[in-house]
This record gives structure tokens, sequence and C-alpha cells, in this order.
């Protein structure tokens, strides 16, 4: 029977079938950081347990560190405190550990690829939701909570149900001045937050093939927004070509076993998926979230809808209160939506492919006067480096950006990297959760090129015309 | 882990859809690396004004639904971040079970972890149940019989039997697992010679 990428990578970690579709499936590798992992290894101290395999752990800090003044003392104590705790522990069980002041800390969704640890065929996890972004080399990777990072820490498994199989295909050609943010915003219009509950999402179809690994982990990362735990894409060469060399990559020698078996992981021919849907990607358009949801979005040339416009009332009433929150009314065409803040970073989109397609749009030009703060982040220290060779961080900062060090920061406001009650940030990162980049902000989630247009025009533009 | 074998109780109606993982906790709290303690902070922005103050008749301090150990929820309740802070957070306000029409996935397991029933049911059942919490009406919710009753109303729901047998039995899964230990060695071994760059020495 023919099989899809999920039901290969899944079959190929069965440790023991515990009943219909429920399993005990082998973990290949683990991502850790400071903020979902120290009461995991609490727990082992506790019932006196080890870790079964550490040479299958990265460790590395990001969600809580600061993004700039690193060499001075941190005045939160309770971060502080928490990013202690994480070295302390891997140096405890004897786990690789990036510090902070190394060139390849970074957020740990950049990190896992850029050090090739991220491989196609792999089950992969993190105690962190955006886990789903490593799906875009072909790995079977998903967030866990701190209780399963535990679990995995001391046995390399975890009790999984099988999900079910969904195909986005996404036809076409992406048009000019669209990029990947847009293409997962509009799978997530689509289908809405929750319709991929239960499900893996295979990525597939000409616009997926034609995006970079860059793009992809983009799409992939935002699986978990569409209510799907993993997303995949099927490896090719660019996947390839992108691992070839990185330190954890398989070395030569190994190197040709490994492509011909991640060949091999690609969906069979007329393989049966629960689910499918199907996208035109000719048709997108840069879009712009309005609401508290991310499945809030409109194209950027049109408006915040009607109320009336959503059929069934409690969608209706939660428009209301998401509006109410944004301080936002109804049918405003969406290039009226004035811009407070702006944030270029994010495990979504802060890859040097981002960055630039950020900086081609801000070269020459200056932020708006009345922007309080408009910030880019890069995603790893290695991605900065790589800026800085370039000379983007010479482009940002001529523009009026701050050019920051690696981490979370303003995707999650852990840090003091947040906006004020009231201000709208255009924001590359995720979420547009109510208080998400601080109490009472507004997020309206966009690509990197329309964050970078809405910075110098001051409010939404079409980077298009731009 | 504690058993979750019966419940009965009033229970706190809070019936939004889309009630994400920052709601529930906020990053901001995330920072403690003990596993209690987040109560507190549990659902803030339901609870308290910009300026902290406690908001007058939040359904989660009012002396209506005091010591209820069930929340009655919306669709898609727990989705965003995979932080299990979120039921540490709920566990701390006295819940063991959560009805609501779906779960997201992660929230879901970790619930599981910590000895909280999640129970799905249809919207119908749901909105009958929000009525029931409202008028201050007891909610039974059996696990051995999957079933939720309410007066003369009663509902089955569907749970995975793995993990009813954990939570019935309060078992250590960790410990539970590594009783599976040679099946786990067998599997590194088949899986070394077949892609041994998975492997450091
Ligand atoms: S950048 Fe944001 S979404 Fe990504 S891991 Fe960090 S906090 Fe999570």
């Amino acid at each position: 029977m023919p099989k899809t990428m999920y039901d290969k990578i899944w079959e190929g970690h069965v440790v023991e079938q515990r009943s219909d579709n429920v399993a005990l499936l082998y973990i290949d590798r683990h991502l850790v950081h400071e903020v979902t992992s120290p009461q995991a290894f609490d727990g082992l101290r506790a019932s006196g347990r080890t870790i079964r395999r550490p040479d299958s752990i990265i460790a590395v800090p990001d969600h809580n560190v600061p993004t700039k003044d690193r060499n001075k003392p941190n005045p939160d104590p309770m971060s502080t405190a928490q990013l202690a705790a994480l070295e302390d522990n891997a140096r405890e069980f004897g786990l690789d550990y990036i510090p902070m002041d190394d060139v390849r800390q970074g957020i740990v969704h950049v990190v896992g690829p850029e050090q090739g640890f991220t491989q196609p065929g792999v089950t992969l996890v993190c105690g962190d939701s955006h886990t789903s972004t490593h799906g875009a080399f072909g790995a079977l990777a998903f967030g866990i909570g701190t209780s399963e990072v535990e679990h995995v820490l001391a046995t390399q498994t975890l009790i999984l149900k099988k999900a079910k199989n969904m195909r986005v295909t996404v036809t076409g050609e992406l048009p000019l001045g669209c990029s990947a943010k847009d293409v997962a915003l509009a799978i997530i219009g689509e289908i809405g937050t929750a319709g991929g509950t239960g499900h893996v999402i295979e990525y597939d179809g000409p616009v997926i093939a034609g995006l970079s690994m860059e793009g992809r982990m983009t799409l992939c990362n935002m699986s978990i927004e569409a209510g799907a735990r993993a997303g995949l894409v099927a490896p090719d060469d660019k996947t390839f070509d992108y691992l070839r060399g990185r330190p954890y990559a398989p070395k030569t020698g190994q190197w040709e076993a490994a492509v011909s078996y991640w060949k091999s992981l690609r969906s069979d021919e007329g393989a049966k998926f629960d689910r499918e849907v199907v996208i035109n990607g000719s048709q997108i358009v840069p879009l712009v979230t309005w609401g508290t949801s991310p499945e809030d979005v409109a194209p950027v040339t049109g408006s915040i809808p009607l109320i009336a416009s959503f059929k069934d009332r409690s969608k209706q009433e939660g428009v209301v209160k998401a509006l109410e929150y944004m301080g936002l009314k109804e049918g405003t065409a969406i290039t009226d939506i004035k811009v407070d803040r702006v944030f270029v970073g994010s495990c979504t989109n802060s890859r040097i492919e981002d960055l630039r397609e950020a900086a081609a749009v801000i070269k020459g030009r200056k932020v708006a006067g009345h922007i309080i703060e408009a910030m880019i982040v890069p995603g790893s220290g290695l991605v900065k480096e790589l800026a800085e060779q370039e000379g983007l961080d010479k482009v940002f900062t001529d523009a009026g950006f701050q050019w920051r060090e690696p981490g979370c920061s303003m995707c999650l406001a852990m840090n003091p990297d947040k906006a004020g009650p009231g201000e709208h940030v255009a924001s590359t990162s995720n979420r547009n959760f109510v208080s998400r980049q601080g109490p009472g902000a507004r997020t309206h989630l966009v690509s990197p090129a329309m964050a970078a247009a809405a910075a110098i025009a001051g409010h939404f533009v079409d980077v298009r015309d731009f | 882990m504690e058993k979750f074998t019966e419940i009965s109780s009033i229970a706190t109606p809070f019936p939004r859809s889309n009630i994400d993982t920052d709601i529930i906790i906020p990053a901001k709290h995330l920072k403690s690396i003990k596993r209690t303690g987040f109560g507190q902070h549990a659902f803030e922005s339901i609870r308290f004004d910009a300026d902290g103050n406690r908001i007058k008749d939040n359904v989660f301090d009012g002396e209506r639904y005091k010591g209820a150990k069930i929340l009655i929820a919306g669709d898609n309740f727990g989705c965003g971040s995979s932080r299990e802070h979120a039921p540490w957070a709920i566990a701390d306000l006295g819940y063991r079970c959560i009805i609501a029409p779906s779960f997201a996935d992660i929230f879901a397991g970790n619930c599981i972890k910590n000895g909280i029933l999640t129970v799905e049911l249809s919207q119908d059942a749901v909105d009958a149940l929000v009525l029931a919490a409202e008028a201050g009406h007891v909610i039974n919710v059996d696990l051995g019989d999957q079933t939720v009753t309410c007066g003369n109303a009663r509902y089955e729901f569907d749970f995975n039997g793995e993990h009813k047998e954990m939570l019935m039995k309060g078992l250590d899964e960790i410990g539970q697992t590594l009783t599976a230990k040679t099946a786990i060695a067998g599997f590194e071994g088949k899986q070394k010679t077949q892609t041994p760059w998975l492997y450091r020495a």
C-alpha cells in the first residue's frame, strides 16, 4: 500500500505498538532550552534517573536572553536563575551546550538546522510548540511539554497517538513581493487555527518546491498556528545542499547512504491523505493580521472584514472582542492602520534570507519619525555574523533600526523587549495573541518585507508598490 | 501522579473559544524553575485589570464557583505554546477536569501528565453543561465509565486506553516506559546499523 512520508517516519520509529494507533515511539533528536526544561531535570534528579542518550541533545538558551548589553549583569534575577539552571544541568548531565557568548547561540529552531542537527527522517522534539519548524527538512518534529521532556531524557521515547494525514498543496507560482510567511498566513486564513488539529500537515506543490529551505522553515514553523503539531516538506536537493558539511550532518563515507535513505522518505504516488486542501499560490497577496488570532488575516489591499460577514454567532462575538482589544473598527482599510513599533525576528523570520528581504526594502530609506522603536533580532549569532559580512547591519542602523543580539526577544516578551499597551506592532513573529508582546500590545503578523515597509511608511503598505 | 477515577463538583463556566496558553499563563510568569505557584497568575488578563486590581465578578475568583474542580471551556482550548505551566496553573486553581468541544493536542497531552482529565463533548453538550454550571448544578465525571452526568443528562466520551489506565492508577509514566528497556535497546541496535550517522561514539 502506498504510504505518506509521515507514515514512513512513524513506522520507522515504533519501538512497541501499544494499541491500534498508540505506540511507544523512538526519539532521535532533542533540543533543550531554559524555560521548559528545569523542572524536567529536577524530576530526573529526584527519581535518581539518568539521561539515556546525551549524544541526542543540544541545549541552548534563547527565550529569556537579553538582546543587548550582554556584557552587563542581567537585571532580572529570575531570568538569571533560569539561564544558570540550563548551564548547570547541561554540565551535570554532559550535554552539548551552546552558551550565550558563543557565535552559534540563537533561537533553538534556527540553531538546530544551522548545525545540521535537524535531518530528514529523524524524530525531533523540543519543549516548544514551534518545533514544527524542523519539518522543513522532512523530519517528524513536534513540540512537547515538560513532563514529556523528562520522559524523552530518561527513555528516548514517547507514548504517542498517531495523527491523521493532511496534505496542503499550493499550486501555481508565488507572485513577486509575496513570501513563505504570506503562504503560511494564507493557509491559516483558509483552514483556521484549529484546521489542522489532530493532523500532521504535509506541504506539497510547485510553490513549496520553489521555496528555499528558509522559506520552508517559515512555513512549517506556523503549522502549529494551523492547529497541527507537525508540518512536513519532502527532502530534495535543496535540503541536501543545505545540510552538506554542517557540524552534525553525516560525514563523507556516510553521506551517500544518508542521502539515499532521505530520498526514500517522500510520500508514495497514490498515498491516501485523510484530508486534502488545495490553495492557489498565484492568487496569494501580502497579508496582515488585524485580530488576536493568526486566522484573522486580510490582504494588504483589503480591509478588516465586517462583523456581519462571519456566519456563526460565537465567531462574531470573538471578532467584536478582538477588535475592541486591537482598537480597530470593522471595514477599516489595512493601509490605514498606523504602526508604532516594528519587530523583525523570531523563529519564523530571523534567518539570513528574511534579513535580506527586509534590507532590500529598507536600503537608503529612513524609519518613520513617530515609530517608537524598530528592531531587528537575528535568529542566531551565525546569522548575525553573515548579515554583518553582507553589510546588512549598516543598512538597518543607517535607516534607524536597532541591531540586536540573537534570541526570542519581542516574539514573547519574556525579556525587556516588549511593546507598550495599545501600541500597534508590525511583527514577523507567529502569534498575535492578547498581550503576547507585552500587556495590551497589539500585534500584526506580517512578512519581513511588509514589516520593513511598514517601518518606513509608518503604517501598513503594499510592499509591491513600494 | 494523583489518580483520577471520578469526581463530582460544581463547575466554572468559561466557554470562550481559542483560549491560548498565553491567556492561561502569560510568558512573563514562566521564569520560575518550580512546578508550583503558577495559579496566582493563571488567567491573569481575565482576573485582573491593567493596574493589577481584581476584576469584579470574574468567574475564577467569585464566591459563586468557589471550590469548583471542573472547568467548562470553549473550542480549541489550550492552543498556542507547549508550556506545561498552563496545566500546572490550572491545577493550582484546583481544577482536575476540563470539558470542552475540542482541545489543542499538546495541551491535552500535558494535562494527562498532571492528572487532569480532558473531556471532549459535542458543542451542544458543552452548551448544556455551561447552563448547568451557571445554575450551580453538580456535575459528575466518571473516567471508568467514560461518562459525564448532570441531573438527567448523561454524555459518553472517548478516551485513549493507554492514558486512561495511567490516569486511573496514577502511574508514573517514565517508570512504566522503563520496563520496556530491552525493546528500546533492541530498536537502537537495529537503528545503529541502518542509520549510523545518528549516533555519536
Ligand atoms: S522565537 Fe517565539 S515562537 Fe520561536 S521559539 Fe522563541 S518564543 Fe517561541
